[in-house]
């Protein structure tokens, strides 16, 4: 079962100076709910933005983890 | 033809003949999940006229979906055939008025048209 701790470690490993802050959303290990901040979203909609997050986990979202929320931003 | 996929195609084909169309968990009179339900609230907010369309029936629909707009999660919105966001990105859209504009210069044209 997948946790938050786990889940932010795979983001900030794969998207370039990030920063991920991830909370178990229901408590029930598999709707969580992300603020992700890195520069690697500059430039990019939201929808490229997500995506980036996404294919980290690729299969595993609808699976293992049901949802992921996710508000992304670029550092001021 | 092993690459036919009448799924498939009805999921495209639907995406470009609405201007707004939601896939969704249930129906927008009763959305079975938290995020589709958060999504068609928003949309209601701005007196959308959208067409919707039930994912859960049958798994295909979905899978066939992601392969399509390359998006893992359900819901997922789409205006002019374009993937537009699921729960997050459209709630968030509402908030700032970029889904108002969105569905905005949308909503004028099918009104000319008397749709």
């Amino acid at each position: 079962m997948p946790d938050p701790q786990d889940i932010k470690a795979r983001i900030e490993a794969a998207l370039p100076e990030c920063l991920a802050e991830v909370e178990d959303w229901t408590g029930g290990g598999d709707h969580f709910r992300a603020t992700v901040t890195s520069p690697a979203f500059a430039g990019l909609s939201r929808i490229q933005q997500h995506r980036l997050v996404y294919d980290v986990f690729g299969d595993e979202i609808g699976g293992p983890i049901h949802a992921l929320s996710l508000k992304t931003q670029v550092p001021a | 033809m092993s690459d036919s996929n009448p799924i498939r195609e009805a999921i495209a084909e639907a995406i470009q003949e609405h201007p707004v169309i939601l896939f969704m968990k249930g129906t927008p009179d009763a959305p079975a999940c938290g995020f589709s339900a958060r999504t068609v609230a928003a949309l209601q907010a701005l007196d959308t006229k959208f067409a919707a369309v039930d994912i859960l029936p049958d798994p295909r629909i979905r899978q066939e979906l992601s392969a399509i707009s390359q998006w893992p999660t359900v819901p997922q919105l789409f205006i002019n055939g374009e993937l537009i966001g699921g729960c997050d990105i459209v709630t968030e859209m509402y908030e700032t008025g970029e889904l108002a504009s969105a569905l905005g210069a949308e909503q004028q044209a099918a009104d000319r048209l008397g749709s």
